[in-house]
């Protein structure tokens, strides 16, 4: 056992206790922070396993935008601590043991395929050609952009779609559209006005 | 167990330990100094004497100022969040400290009883990307800050500032682009080097002429905007919040932390700015005396420094929606032109 996989071993349940502090609590906010411990220790892991970029972007994208925006959103909602409800969905109870179950089984497969994966190069400051080591900005550049490029053209239309598709949830209508609808139902209000008088006048007349 | 101790390069340990400390000490005094230099610069400024009696100069304010922190009485008011309350700027100062271990202060020197040594802890293959996602977690250090107060004024501060951060994130992180595709890689220390040359100045801001300086400018205002400075200070703006996040702080060494975190974090976005646009270490003669390398840096940073100074004696703060159409409709659009400008020079020029 060596330094490294002390290291690796401390990571590891660090992000177990903070994955488990992130269901346990009640509070929004706590559950946050939990959230936040495990995706820095995940960051912390990849660095350990010679995957710097994926790091990186890790602690950029999720615990860096991703989670300000969660924790945004619960202080500008002001979510109060969870009361305890009823589950309305108790299916799901059910569901729970076997999907554990097969998420076991899945990481019982990673684990033994991933023994049998080459050794990783170890160092990356000793290589003249970055694009030929392991993890680097470089040799995953390479990648994406030859061999799997349209799996990425594909991941990224995909999410400019949701990028669409919520922005047209969200839309606000446009002012011009709203005076539209305000005339019209001004219209409606003086054509029930008018029909309005012209009962009450042909009533009248009736009474004469 | 023996296989863990021969494991560690000791001599690498001690060098990385002294190193680092070396870093810490700048970190630390950075707030110290440009404390006293703040001060004394924006009373000139508008015309009148400053802190002047507390030493030569007043030198020794900011020392005074710091003890003060230390012996004040530490109040927690009664109905904050306590844990989060003690813990919030310890998440503000932990990530400002930890871009320290990039600085790119100088080059590789001989230094006399120790020979040749490199003026940097460590330079790894995604120094920039590091240095983006420790700045992106110290905005957790205001938003907790501000929630854990239990204060209406705090918690707009930290609403506030989260939204600020997120969005000229955005902007600060494009127009870094502009360089990086210049120099082909992301370690800082390779980008330095890359711009020695032109008699020392072929720095990128003219080396890549049109790009680079629209590049620079987006990167300067995002930068002033990150750290929460005037004109950008919206989440600590006095004459709407009281104090913003920090406003249940008192001025204890709770409120000192917030303090430093922010002093680091400008001096961290100062360091990027010499680092990625005025060449670093580089200047002239530098090739011949490489110990000018770190007195070229440091003047670069601190003009940089001094600008945060200049900016906050001359203008004001902006409002609140014209700060977000400004990130979001002039900054962003200008930052995705410039990423495609930059490419298309990479293209057909380099």
């Amino acid at each position: 056992m060596d330094f490294v996989q002390i290291l690796f071993l401390g990571l590891a349940a660090l992000a177990v206790v903070a994955a488990f502090n992130m269901i346990l609590q009640r509070n929004p906010i706590y559950s946050a922070i939990g959230l936040i411990v495990v995706l820095c220790s995940l960051a912390a892991l990849f660095l350990l396993l010679y995957a710097q970029f994926i790091a990186a972007v890790q602690i950029i994208v999720y615990a860096g935008a991703i989670m300000v925006l969660f924790v945004f959103v619960i202080m500008l909602l002001n979510v109060r601590e969870e009361e305890s409800k009823t589950d309305r969905l108790k299916y799901l109870k059910w569901l729970a043991a076997p999907l554990f179950l097969a998420l076991l089984g899945e990481v019982f497969v990673v684990i033994r395929y991933v023994n049998d994966a080459p050794a990783p190069i170890p160092s990356t400051n000793t290589l003249t050609d970055p694009s030929q080591s392991l993890g680097t900005v470089e040799s995953i550049a390479n990648g994406m952009f030859t061999t799997y490029v349209l799996p990425f053209e594909a991941v990224s239309v995909l999410i400019l779609m949701a990028i669409v598709g919520s922005m047209l949830l969200a839309r606000r209508e446009k002012k011009e559209d709203i005076d539209r609808m305000e005339q019209a139902l001004m219209v409606e209000q003086d054509e029930l006005q008018e029909a309005h008088q012209s009962v009450e006048k042909s009533k009248e007349e009736v009474a004469a | 167990m023996s296989s863990l101790f021969e494991s560690i390069d000791y001599h690498y340990i001690l060098e990385s330990l002294i190193k680092i400390l070396i870093v810490f000490v700048i970190g630390l005094l950075s707030p110290v100094s440009m404390n006293w230099i703040e001060r004394r610069t924006l009373a000139f400024m508008q015309n009148r004497l400053g802190p002047n009696r507390v030493g030569p100069f007043g030198l020794f304010q900011s020392i005074a100022d710091g003890i003060k922190f230390l012996f004040k009485e530490d109040i927690i008011p009664l109905a904050v969040n306590k844990w989060l309350y003690i813990f919030a700027p310890v998440v503000a100062v932990i990530p400002a400290f930890m871009v320290g271990i990039v600085y790119p202060i100088g080059p590789e020197v001989y230094l006399p009883f120790i020979g040749p040594t490199t003026l940097y802890v460590t330079n790894f293959n995604i120094g920039l990307l590091y240095v983006l996602a420790m700045t992106s977690l110290g905005v957790y250090g205001m938003v907790l800050g501000g929630w854990a107060s239990n204060s209406k004024y705090s918690l707009l501060g930290g609403l506030r500032s989260s939204a600020q951060m997120i969005s000229y994130e955005l902007a600060l992180s494009l127009s870094l682009i502009a360089v990086v595709i210049h120099a082909g890689t992301l370690d800082l220390v390779k980008i330095v080097e890359g711009q020695a040359g032109w008699g020392g100045f072929k720095w990128n801001i003219l080396a890549l002429f049109p790009a680079g300086i629209i590049a620079f400018m987006i990167y300067l205002i995002s930068a002033i905007a990150e750290t929460n400075r005037i004109p950008f200070d919206l989440p600590e703006a006095e004459t709407e919040l009281v104090a913003g996040f920090h406003t249940e702080y008192s001025s204890s060494l709770k409120f000192a932390m917030f303090f430093m975190a922010e002093y680091v974090n400008m001096l961290t976005v100062s360091i990027l700015a010499t680092v990625l646009f005025l060449g670093g270490w580089n200047g002239p003669f530098v090739g011949q005396y490489p110990l000018l390398g770190p007195l070229y840096f440091f003047l670069k940073v601190f003009f940089f420094m001094f600008l945060y100074i200049w900016l906050r004696g001359t203008l004001p703060r902006f409002r609140y929606d014209q700060l977000m159409n400004f990130g979001w409709k002039f900054l962003l659009p200008a930052a995705l032109f410039n990423i495609l400008l930059s490419a298309v020079i990479g293209i057909f020029v380099y």
